[in-house]
């Protein structure tokens, strides 16, 4: 019964978003545009400063990220779906797994598009390990994910949900960041490190396990009022 | 209010007044001069500031699985109380900074953890402000994930590098310096805890008036 | 897993936000068979109390029994057992007809989500307009789905909230009929409206609220919005 709501309640979403496509575009366009702008910024005289393409990268997902959750649960408010999720006799920690991995997977199709960009643009060697790069993704974009999905859903019911979430989501995935930025730019050094790689994904999926665990754990007692 | 408040207040302002004796008195330290001195302040908010995240944390949790609003309005007071002391701590440290290391910020483990968790404090006060109703549930759930969130980014943080002093110095110290340092760390914990129950005390008057505006409807 | 029960009490309920009292002291009871309705003007509570009933709220004071159930208790179990209409339609305009109740169906537990989808359409009469996404359709006809969505696990208690607004005569007719077959198959229908014409003659219990109290219940009143003028112009308290 668990999974099956979690398909549901994922099939429901990614049906939704495949006939609007509206998140997905908008999503990725706005990160295209942030990295444009770092790019204006940081470049000089034709040249990327140095290590800047890993921090552009993730600064990009997580920007993108907090408009991705913000529109996704912008849904579920309009004719309250959501309450209509929350009435249901389904598992309550299941609908916030549902929800998280359509936006894990909304953030990944759009990290497809902006590697190869910003790899092109910042004449970064991103590609070299896609093995490792792929595991960095897609551990980082679950942890940030796990953390906003919950307090997004928390957010719904509030009037200056589009302010507080991010105030919210940025203190709490610090460690995300860092992470991910790190072990981005250890894949970038010529001389790759695997050591130093494997410390920031082990990092990403002890934060990844403890913040869904979390987030199941509190899920229920969050969202009754 | 307790009995003890009163006597207790008097006694903490009694311990700051005097501090200022006792911290001029020590001696000075051969390297930093005058500037060691605000270590005698900086360390104390630091120590407060970590046990009012902790205890905003540890009530958050107990509020939202025990539904009890007075674990909440702890909660509160506490936060405030880690904005404050987090405040001083993050004022404090860079002047000490400015000497010790020639710079008024590092990427250090510490400064960085402490600027970290002093953020979430303002996101909770934030939360609470500005997030209407229910917003007791969000602040509780973002002070648990601060506090979960702790261990990660001093992790992270300490892979880059570290030069604060380790806090193993402390129990080192000659006795001229030992006293004053645990004389102000004292006084800042008193400062603290009648702080908590008089900002706690201020929530449950407010709720008792809204219990006597409803029982007025009646 | 679902619980059953043969009638709703609401006992003594009282829920404030801060300073304000939306319900204060409620109490009535609704048994199986019977249509209940929550009338009073805007800003009642007749909303806040759907919530309470719904579990979607806790009650500050008082507690909702459901037969032998507590409500603050009773969890997925008793909302298995309860259908909601709300002010909102709970539906997502980008699917169809058919994907919602299928979706809401499944999210239900029902073995065969897409049988009870068909079937729900046709009770709906959108039989063909079931793969048109509801975005387009016309607000009484987002009305009907939105009811039958409500209705797709055959609830023991069905809360509408003024399940009336923007349906055309013909609609009307077709939801007090629907109505009528809920009432005859033993579900307790609480139903929140302002539209005194409709619902006249349809209610078994009335209960007034104002000021998010109960100045007055009856059963089967007669002449429904004389009563119910009558019933407000009394002074408070």
């Amino acid at each position: 019964m668990f999974f099956r709501t979690v398909w549901l309640v994922l099939r429901k979403d990614l049906t939704v978003e495949v006939r609007s496509r509206e998140i997905a575009y908008t999503t990725l366009f706005f990160a295209v545009s942030c990295v444009l702008v770092f790019a204006f910024a940081l470049v000089k005289e034709g040249r990327p400063i140095e290590d800047g393409a890993a921090g552009i990268l993730w600064i990009a997902i997580a920007f993108a990220g907090t408009l991705a959750l913000g529109r996704t649960f912008e849904r579920e408010r309009q004719a309250e779906t959501l309450r209509a999720l929350l009435l249901a006799p389904a598992d309550r920690p299941a609908i916030y797994v549902g929800k998280l991995l359509g936006i894990v997977g909304l953030l990944l199709a759009a990290a497809l598009g902006l590697v190869p960009l910003v790899a092109l643009l910042f004449q970064a060697p991103l590609l070299d390990h896609p093995f490792w790069l792929a595991s960095i993704v897609t551990t980082g974009t679950l942890g940030f994910s796990a953390v906003g999905t919950l307090f997004a859903a928390m957010l719904v019911r509030a009037r200056t949900r589009d302010v507080l979430l991010p105030v919210l989501l940025y203190p709490i995935t610090v460690p995300v960041i860092i992470a991910g930025v790190r072990a981005t730019a250890a894949l970038l050094e010529p001389e790759l490190d695997l050591a130093i790689v494997r410390f920031w994904c082990a990092l990403l999926i002890c934060f990844d396990v403890v913040f869904v665990t979390l987030a199941l754990w509190t899920f229920e007692p969050l969202m009754t009022d | 209010m307790p009995k003890w408040f009163t006597p207790a207040a008097i006694l903490c302002g009694l311990m700051f007044a005097v501090s200022p004796l006792l911290i001029a008195n020590a001696p000075y330290e051969s390297t930093m001069g005058l500037v060691q001195k605000i270590f005698y302040f900086h360390l104390p908010s630091a120590m407060t500031f970590l046990i009012s995240g902790v205890i905003c944390g540890i009530a958050s949790l107990r509020f939202l699985f025990g539904g009890d609003p007075r674990h909440d309005r702890t909660a509160w007071a506490a936060a405030e109380l880690t904005v404050l002391f987090g405040l001083l701590t993050l004022i404090t440290g860079p002047l000490w900074a400015r000497k010790a290391w020639g710079v008024w910020w590092q990427w250090d483990v510490r400064l960085t953890s402490s600027l970290m968790g002093w953020m979430v404090s303002v996101a909770y006060l934030l939360v609470r402000k500005y997030g209407g109703p229910g917003s007791d549930k969000l602040a509780a759930g973002l002070a648990l994930f601060g506090m979960a969130n702790v261990p990660f980014v001093y992790i992270s943080v300490n892979y880059w590098r570290t030069i604060h002093p380790a806090t193993s110095v402390v129990p080192t110290l000659p006795a001229s310096m030992g006293l004053p340092l645990w004389w102000c760390l004292a006084a800042f914990l008193l400062f603290f805890t009648l702080m908590l129950r008089l900002r706690a005390r201020l929530e449950e008057q407010r709720a008792r008036l809204d219990d006597l505006y409803l029982s007025l409807d009646e | 897993m679902s619980v059953d029960f043969d009638h709703l009490a609401v006992e003594d309920v009282s829920r404030q936000f801060g300073r304000r009292r939306a319900l204060s002291h409620i109490s009535f009871r609704a048994a199986s068979g019977e249509i209940l309705g929550l009338l009073g003007p805007n800003g009642a509570g007749k909303s806040t109390m759907m919530a309470v009933i719904a579990t979607l709220l806790r009650p500050s004071s008082g507690r909702v029994q459901y037969g032998a159930h507590d409500g603050v208790k009773a969890g997925a179990a008793l909302r298995a057992a309860i259908g909601v209409l709300g002010h909102d339609l709970f539906l997502y305009p980008e699917l169809t007809a058919h994907e919602n109740l299928e979706f809401f169906a499944g999210l239900h537990g029902a073995r065969d989500a897409r049988a009870a989808a068909d079937s729900a359409l046709a009770s709906a009469g959108l039989a063909d307009r079931a793969h048109d996404a509801v975005g387009s359709f016309s607000r009484g006809m987002r009305q009907r789905v939105a009811l039958e969505r409500a209705l797709i696990h055959r609830p023991r208690l069905v809360l509408l909230d003024e399940p009336f607004t923007g349906l055309d005569d013909h609609s009307t007719g077709a939801l007090v009929a629907r109505l009528d077959g809920l009432r005859s198959q033993g579900t307790i229908v609480i139903l929140a409206t302002h539209d005194l014409d409709i619902a006249d003659g349809l209610l078994d219990q009335v209960v007034f609220l104002r000021a998010g109290r109960v100045i007055e219940s009856m059963t089967r009143p007669e002449a429904l919005r004389s009563t119910y003028r009558a019933v407000m112009a009394r002074p408070a308290g």
